[in-house]
């Protein structure tokens, strides 16, 4: 383990073999090259797995797929809505495609045919959406897609997972790549931390405890999932102690997790990329408000569109940063009940 | 290779005398649907089933079968019944087209009915997955045939038209694709509300090779399909320019059958017509 400001890392992050986050320096890797690198994998260990790309090859990290394993890849040009279709007549022949594009445009454009050729005709079918967030930076909001999430946990039977760095959306890649089921799994552009290891667990379906704690429940996905770990940190320091939770499949949701951390720490915080409404934290809130009404904030975008900047900046300015995690904390253990 | 005897087309015209009439029983079970598409496809479906597609109503799921797609999903009522008279199931079923618990949904579904290959109704939507049929058929090795049935108006989307750039890429010559061309929409003609002409000419500007025919003559259209098949290095394209309403004169030609069912008074007028036309064949040929 690298240097600890304050303590060693606790007994949940050790179980889930992560790296020292406190670290000064991390390494920093973009979530899709973790996609790129599961999706050669997958492919060498079933030739059934295809990739099929709409001029987005280099971007989305298919580019290493396309050398090594030409046979398997298929490249159709600017055309988001025939991903789909194509993809879907080649499931239903036996085949595992995996389609990319940007998140904006495949499932943002390609949403009526991701309902009804993939989710109602039940296809096994894969999307990488790829440059999720505003993190997407310099490209600006047409390219920055926060709403993604919220249209693909409407659809029956849709898989939703959104894995937190590179490493772990490698394991995402090849666990959807091998489990049967039309599956949306959305990951960024730019460079974030690693914090999980080989040795992390992952399970479709399972949320992670990365930290222990019993005052709030930190509940993220994606790579605001290490900004979680930074606010809980230094709010340790003023004797508040979180529990951070991974939850990166969105649906199905780990309902236990969520009900678990709910009921030891008796408040939540929900953190994602992504619009405030109807993600990842609106589907936390539903089971909540069903199961076991609990005080929750949520950290997201709230109801505007992003703009060009640089990642982090962005990141900080729509209220995504770790601060704005440490403030949505204090908020929220005022209301929790005494 | 088959013959279509003179013996032979009889029968097939007593079948698509017979799909017609399920259409129009069906329909009028129903209480809705479309009537003028599925009546002018019935030979083209007729066509398929009983003579030119590889396959086992008694083992849908038969991997070398012929896959045939309905893109232009509305007009269901005429699979439906030409499935239902070639032995897919009971006649009688089709009385639940658009019921509560019918594995005959409004638009097909293939989970409730896998034989249908896909869920349709969404418009444009169909060729793009017979692609993606055709191409896997292709990277297989598999020599079973995709056929997509699309309607003209259908040609307003313009994912149908990412699927025909897609075809022509990858040279899908085991791929047919068949418009029921009959110039009718819900909002009129095909012309007046957005022109698809010149039609032929499009796909023969996307490298599609190019057939026409009388969709409403069983042996013109099986002689064009046929002839469709042996193209090699292209997908083929069969405009089959069709009569909407076809067989029920008062609903022959007239758009605004587009989209409803007749009601009971239309319905027996129509089984009267088709029971007249049965006579005629049964004594003429």
């Amino acid at each position: 383990m690298g240097s600890s400001p304050t303590r060693a890392l606790d007994r949940a992050a050790e179980a889930m073999h992560l790296v020292d986050y406190r670290a000064a320096e991390l390494k920093q890797v973009p979530t899709r090259n973790g996609f790129g690198e599961g999706l050669i994998e997958a492919g060498s260990r079933n030739r059934d797995v295809l990739g099929i790309c709409a001029d987005l090859s280099e971007s989305t990290r298919f580019e290493g797929f396309r050398k090594a394993h030409p046979q398997q890849y298929i490249e159709i040009g600017v055309s988001e809505q025939m991903l789909v279709a194509l993809a879907g007549g080649l499931a239903s022949v036996g085949k595992i495609p995996w389609i990319a594009s940007y998140a904006m445009f495949n499932p943002g454009r390609s949403w009526e045919q991701v309902r009804t050729i993939m989710a109602l005709n039940q296809t096994n079918v894969k999307i990488a959406g790829a440059h999720a967030g505003v993190s997407v930076g310099p490209d600006g909001a047409t390219h920055q897609a926060i709403e993604d999430i919220a249209i693909m946990r409407v659809i029956p039977h849709m898989i939703v997972v959104v894995p937190c760095d590179a490493v772990q959306t490698k394991k995402a890649t090849l666990a959807i790549s091998e489990a049967w089921g039309p599956t949306y799994l959305r990951f960024g552009r730019e460079k974030s931390a690693v914090i999980t290891t080989d040795e992390t667990p992952f399970e479709i379906g399972r949320a992670q405890t990365f930290r222990e704690g019993s005052d709030v429940a930190i509940v993220a996905c994606g790579i605001l999932v290490y900004n979680a770990l930074v606010a809980a940190d230094r709010l340790a320091r003023s004797g508040i102690e979180c529990r951070v939770v991974n939850n990166h499949t969105v649906k199905p949701m780990d309902e236990v997790a969520i009900l678990d951390a709910a009921r030891t720490c008796g408040a939540v915080v929900t953190v994602e990329e992504h619009q405030r409404q109807a993600g990842m934290g609106s589907r936390v809130a539903e089971i909540l408000a069903e199961n076991e009404p609990t005080p929750i904030e949520f950290v997201g975008v709230e109801d505007r569109f992003g703009q060009s900047g640089d990642p982090a900046e962005l990141i900080e300015h729509y209220g995504m940063g770790a601060g704005a995690i440490e403030e949505a904390v204090r908020r929220v253990l005022r209301r929790k009940k005494a | 290779m088959q013959t279509l005897t003179p013996e032979r087309l009889t029968e097939l015209k007593l079948k698509a005398n017979d799909v017609r009439q399920g259409i129009i029983r069906s329909l009028l079970a129903a209480g809705s649907g479309h009537s003028a598409g599925p009546l002018d496809m019935s030979d083209v479906f007729t066509a398929l089933y009983g003579y030119l597609l590889r396959h086992d109503p008694a083992h849908p799921d038969w991997p070398d079968r012929d896959r045939l797609l309905l893109s232009c999903g509305h007009i269901a009522p005429v699979r439906y019944s030409a499935m239902a008279n070639f032995g897919y199931f009971p006649v009688s079923e089709l009385l639940t087209l658009r019921k509560f618990g019918s594995r005959l949904q409004g638009h097909p579904e293939r989970v409730s009915l896998p034989s249908v290959e896909t869920t349709s109704g969404p418009l444009g939507e169909g060729l793009g997955q017979g692609v993606g049929m055709a191409l896997g058929a292709k990277m297989d090795g598999q020599d079973f045939h995709v056929w997509v049935v699309t309607s003209d108006a259908e040609h307003q989307c313009g994912l149908h038209w990412e699927a025909v750039l897609t075809g022509a890429k990858f040279k899908l010559d085991n791929l047919t694709a068949i418009v029921d061309r009959n110039f009718i929409q819900i909002d009129g003609s095909t012309e007046d509300v957005m022109p698809l002409e010149p039609f032929a000419d499009k796909y023969r500007a996307f490298n599609w090779e190019v057939f026409e025919c009388d969709g409403n003559d069983l042996a013109e259209f099986i002689a064009t399909a046929e002839r469709a098949k042996l193209c090699k290095g292209k997908p083929q394209v069969i405009i089959a320019n069709t009569v909407p309403g076809k067989g029920v004169s008062f609903m022959e030609g007239d758009y605004t059958w587009h989209g409803k069912p007749p009601n009971a008074e239309q319905a027996d007028e129509a089984l009267r017509e088709l029971s007249a036309e049965r006579e005629k064949i049964l004594a003429h040929g």
